[in-house]
This record gives structure tokens, sequence and C-alpha cells, in this order.
């Protein structure tokens, strides 16, 4: 990946501005969702999506695209933003999230959403599905690539870890898996829940590759990501440091923002932050 | 009735066979693969056999992904293993997502024999019957597993193929066509049915020809897709002769029996009389033994069929 420049950082910088205001407002429209993982997962898919996926939303079943899994799926309003703003549907169903008849459902389903590859939602089964096709990606003889994006608490999980041996034993260096580290869960914070720490020291056991950075640093994410590249005969995982609820003061570091919707006062509060 | 093969072990040729033809099927195993017969193709295709350890979710999820990518998968392991303890991975990740995975379980029912109650599925029709999307297929001897394996890689979505440990006769006649959904009419009768599935398909036929000497004319079908059920041929023999006898390697409740009794009711009611394993674990033993102990007997369906023609109105 080639260094960014300041003038591409602020471009993706607007941008994240403008869809968190779409991931506020979907939310909000549909009065039920998941704003706080939506919040600090979003810098990590927009620098994917707009720097580095090989995709194109015009043919977006093409067997040679890039592949992207969001195992954490109830952050999908984040996924819904980026996929209508790259052009994956329409810009009009945002407004009809979670509603009746609603080609977006409340978690991802792939086979009602353009652009979503797998459906999840059931934490812990979604580095299984992107092994899976890192494998046919290698069958294929295919260069393309496969992400994946796992929450802190999601790896609470017996299946995460099943699949992080089936990653590094099959050597799947055309894999790379992001993890949302910010720190809380539904009943609190993931160290007093049941901690998965030391959790850089676990990969690592477990044979990957493993990196940390700042997780809204578009620049530390685009490095790590060409170091994952680059990276032979191992699977690489990117922990990323994050903020639950990111951009929207009174949502970040609070548990009550993992799953409800703001009321319209705290709508229009929300939207002012992100508007400045 | 010539010699005798597992369906396993006709399972694991069919694969090989079926792998040199079609170049998209790729092969899961979960630490099984020389007891499932996945190890045959294992040999022969090294670059499309996966073997994921004792890993039945992480399995279930790979399996997915390979589907998403347009592999063919089949994925194996023992029935218990293939369904209840993966149900909501293969619910999320395979039922839900209509994703082209084929579920093949070896060692279900009563006959897994020795290893006991722990390893032998008997609620995992039921299982897999439940979900959206997914169709059960249970061959009746080895040649119809070749048959099954063959038309279940080349239908798309996720299919549950319920395969068996001990070596059974042929019972399906050769050369009788094999087509998902259809029930086959092995033999005519007007005075009831039995409704077989697996391995009872062999035993439905004994009881039936034992009947015959005392007058009785018992029809046998061989349901071997459970889900979709052949409605048409069902109704067709209810209105016939009007009572039915069910017979299932598997629990009376939510297999075969329940899924024929859900039809009937709501369509031609008659009385469904269920064969199978009464809402308990099995227990170690020798298939043979287990098979006498838990009802599997001519003289146990000969009773069922009286009871069900008694309540014929
Ligand atoms: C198997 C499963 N168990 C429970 C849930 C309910 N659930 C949804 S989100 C969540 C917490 C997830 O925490 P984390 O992975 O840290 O996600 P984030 O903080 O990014 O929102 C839970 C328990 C679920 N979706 N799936
Ligand atoms: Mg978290």
């Amino acid at each position: 990946m080639p260094v960014i420049s300041a003038a591409a950082v602020e471009e993706l910088r607007l941008k994240a501005r403008k869809l968190r205001q779409d991931i506020i407002t979907m939310i909000y429209e549909a009065a039920s969702g998941h704003p706080g993982g939506a919040l600090s997962v979003l810098d990590i898919l927009v620098v994917l999506y707009y720097k580095v996926m090989k995709i194109d939303p015009g043919n977006y079943l093409d067997p040679q695209r890039d592949r992207l899994v969001l195992s954490k799926g109830h952050a999908c309003p984040a996924l819904y933003a980026v996929l209508a703003d790259r052009g994956f549907f329409p810009s009009s169903y945002l407004s009809v999230l979670r509603k009746i008849d609603s080609p977006l459902q409340g978690h991802p389903d792939m086979r009602k959403t353009p652009g979503v590859e797998m459906s999840t939602g059931s934490l812990g089964q979604g580095l299984s599905a992107a092994n899976g096709m890192a494998l046919a990606a290698r069958l294929d003889n295919s260069r393309r690539r496969v992400y994946v994006v796992l929450g802190d608490g999601e790896i609470q999980e017996g299946q995460v870890w099943e699949a992080a041996m089936t990653a590094a034993h099959y050597r799947l260096d055309n894999l790379t898996a992001f993890l949302d580290y910010n720190g809380l869960q539904i009943d609190g914070w993931i160290r007093d829940v049941k901690s998965p720490e030391p959790v850089a020291e676990k990969w690592r056991a477990f044979g990957w590759h493993v990196l940390e950075v700042e997780g809204h640093d578009y620049a530390s994410l685009l490095k790590a990501i060409g170091r994952a590249h680059t990276n032979k005969g191992a699977p690489t995982i990117i922990i990323a440091h994050t903020v639950k609820g990111k951009g929207v003061s009174f949502m970040e570091n609070q548990i009550d923002w993992h799953g409800r919707a703001p009321n319209k006062e705290e709508y229009e509060q929300a939207l002012a932050e992100l508007q400045k | 009735m010539t010699e005798k093969i597992a369906t396993r072990d006709a399972y694991g040729k069919a694969l090989v066979e079926l792998g040199r033809r079609m170049d998209k099927i790729v092969v899961l195993d979960a630490d099984l693969s020389k007891s499932t017969k996945t190890a045959l193709f294992a040999e022969e295709f090294p670059l499309r056999f996966f073997n994921m350890g004792i890993s039945e979710a992480d399995m279930m999820g790979t399996a997915a992904g390979l589907a998403a990518s347009g592999y063919i998968p089949f994925v194996s392991t023992f029935g218990v293993f293939a369904t209840g303890r993966v149900f909501d991975q293969i619910r999320n990740s395979i039922a839900y997502t209509r994703l082209n995975v084929k579920i093949a379980a070896t060692h279900t029912g009563i006959t897994v024999g020795e290893d006991g109650a722990s390893h032998q599925a008997l609620e995992d029709i039921a299982l897999m019957r439940v979900l959206p999307h997914m169709t059960v297929v249970v061959p009746a001897d080895g040649r119809q597993t070749y048959q099954a394996v063959e038309a279940i890689a080349g239908c798309e979505g996720p299919v549950y193929l319920r395969l068996g440990r001990p070596k059974v006769p042929q019972v399906i006649p050769e050369g009788l066509p094999f087509e998902l959904g259809r029930g086959q009419l092995l033999r005519e009768g007007k005075d009831f049915a039995f409704l077989a599935t697996g391995i009872t398909v062999g035993l439905s036929l004994e009881a039936s020809q034992l009947l015959e000497r005392q007058g009785i004319n018992a029809a046998v079908v061989n349901i071997h897709t459970i889900k979709p059920l052949d409605k048409d041929l069902l109704l067709h023999m209810a209105a016939k002769t009007g009572a039915f006898v069910t017979v299932e390697e598997h629990s009376v409740i939510g297999g075969l029996g329940s899924a024929i009794a859900e039809l009937i009711s709501g369509n031609y009611p008659i009385p469904v009389i269920r064969v199978g394993i009464n809402d308990t674990f099995g227990e170690s033993g020798s298939p043979e033994a287990l098979l006498i102990k838990y009802g599997f007997t001519v003289e146990n369906l000969i009773k069922a069929g009286q009871t069900a023609m008694e309540k014929k109105r």
C-alpha cells in the first residue's frame, strides 16, 4: 500500500463523517439497531472499501472480487452505509432498514443485500466462512483476498479459535482479519465480563501474524494492511484499537449505546456533532 | 439380495467417482475420515480434501465459505456431531444462506452399536427437517447411496444425507430410478402401507411378505427423501390403503413418522402408527441386539400393521 497523502486522509475523514450521519439516521429511522459497534468499525470499512478492496459495484458478483465478511453482524448499519455510498444499491434503501420487506435486514443477509458476502448475526461464525472463501481463492489460483471483521467480545466464542487454528494450519496469507477492539460488549467491559487478554499473544500463539494499530487512523490502518498483504505463509490479524460509539460524544465508551436507537433529541444532537 | 454393503462405504466410493467428473467437489472431515470413508477421496484428491480436525462448528462455516465461492463441499462426520453439535452453524451459515453444502453424516441411528448413546444420532432427521431450504435424504442401501450422492451433487442448495455404519443388504431392485423428492412404491398393497426409510425398508419388505401369508396386503414405500416429502404419492397411498405404518431408525418424535403425520392430518386423515425409537436414548450393544431390543423386528412391524388396520374406519 502506498503511503497516503494528507489530502487523501482528509477526504476519507469527510467521507466517514457523512457515513456516520447515515448510520445514526438509519438507526433513528429504524428505531432500533446497534450504533456503538457500527461507529467503532466504520473507519476500518472505509479504508477497505475506498482504498483497498478490488470490487466493482456494477458487477458485484464478479468471481474475482475481494470479499469482506462482517462477522460482528450487528454492526451492519456501517456496512450498509458504505455499500450504498459505493453504489451497490440505492441510498434510498437506508431508510427502510429493519422494516418489513426490506432489502436491509437487521443483521446481514447475503441473499437480500447486494455486496453482503455472508449472512452473519450469530456471533463467532464469520472467520470460518472467510477461511472457506480464502481456501476457494487458493484452489482457483486467484489473487483475490478475503477480509473479515471480528468483535472483541465475539472472540469469546470457541468457534473463532477453531477457525484461527484452521487459517494458520492452511497458511491462509490471502486472509486478513480485523479485531474491532473497542473494549466493550453488551454486559460491560470485556475485561470484566470474561477477559480475552492477552489478545495479541493469543493470536500469535495460534500462528498468526499480528499487528496492532489505532483503529480510527487511516494511515496506520493502510500501512498495516500493506504489511498484511506482503506477509507470506500465515494469516494476519490487525488488532484495531477503537472507541465504541466513535464520533458521537455521548455514545463514546458507553455500554448503553450498544443496542439502542437515539430518541429525537439525541438524534439531533448526534447529527449536529457529526456536521460540525 | 446380493452382497451387503454399508451406505458409508458406498458414499466413500461414490465421492471418488464424482470427484473425477466434477472438479468443484471438495470434501471436509473432522478427524473421522477413515470411518466416514472420505479418506478414499482424500487419497485421490489431496488438494480438494480438508481435514478440519475435531472442529465441527468451524468445519460447517468453512464449507459455507467454500460454497459461497462456487465449490460444492461434502462435509462428513458422525451424525451426532454433524447436526446437534453444530445446529446453529448449519442454521445460520448454511440453511439461511441457502448455500450449496452437502452434509453427509455416517453413523446414524441405533445401529452405530457398541459406541452407545453418545454416538447414536436418533434426532438428526428432526433437527435437519425443521430448517427451511434443507433437503433430507436417507438412502436404503448401498446402490441407492450412489444414486443419492450423484443426485445431491447435481442439485443446488443444502442437503442432509443420512448414512449408516453397518453393512446392509441391497433391497432396492437394480435399475429402479432415483429421483429426489419421489418415493418408491416397492410393493403394492391395499390393506395398509409401510412407509419406511433407510435400513428399515428391508425389514418392512420382510414383514409384508409374512403378512401376505395371513392374507393381508401391505404396501411398502421407500421414502428416501424425507424433505421435501412426496406429497402426491403419499396422498395416493392414503386413499388407496387407508392406514399407514411409518418405520424409521430415529426417534418417533420429529422424523419420518412426524413428517407424514403432519402431511396426512391436514390433507387426508387416516391412522398413522409410528415405529421408531420411543423418546429414549440408545445404549451399547451389537447392532443386531439393539434392533431387536428397540423394536425393529418383523413381529413388531406386523403388530403395528394390525393396530393401523383396526383403527381404520
Ligand atoms: C452467538 C451470539 N450470542 C449472542 C449474541 C448477542 N450479541 C449481539 S452483539 C453482542 C456483543 C458483541 O460484542 P462485541 O463483539 O465486542 O461487538 P461490538 O462491541 O463491536 O458491538 C452480543 C452478545 C449474538 N448476536 N450471537
Ligand atoms: Mg466490543
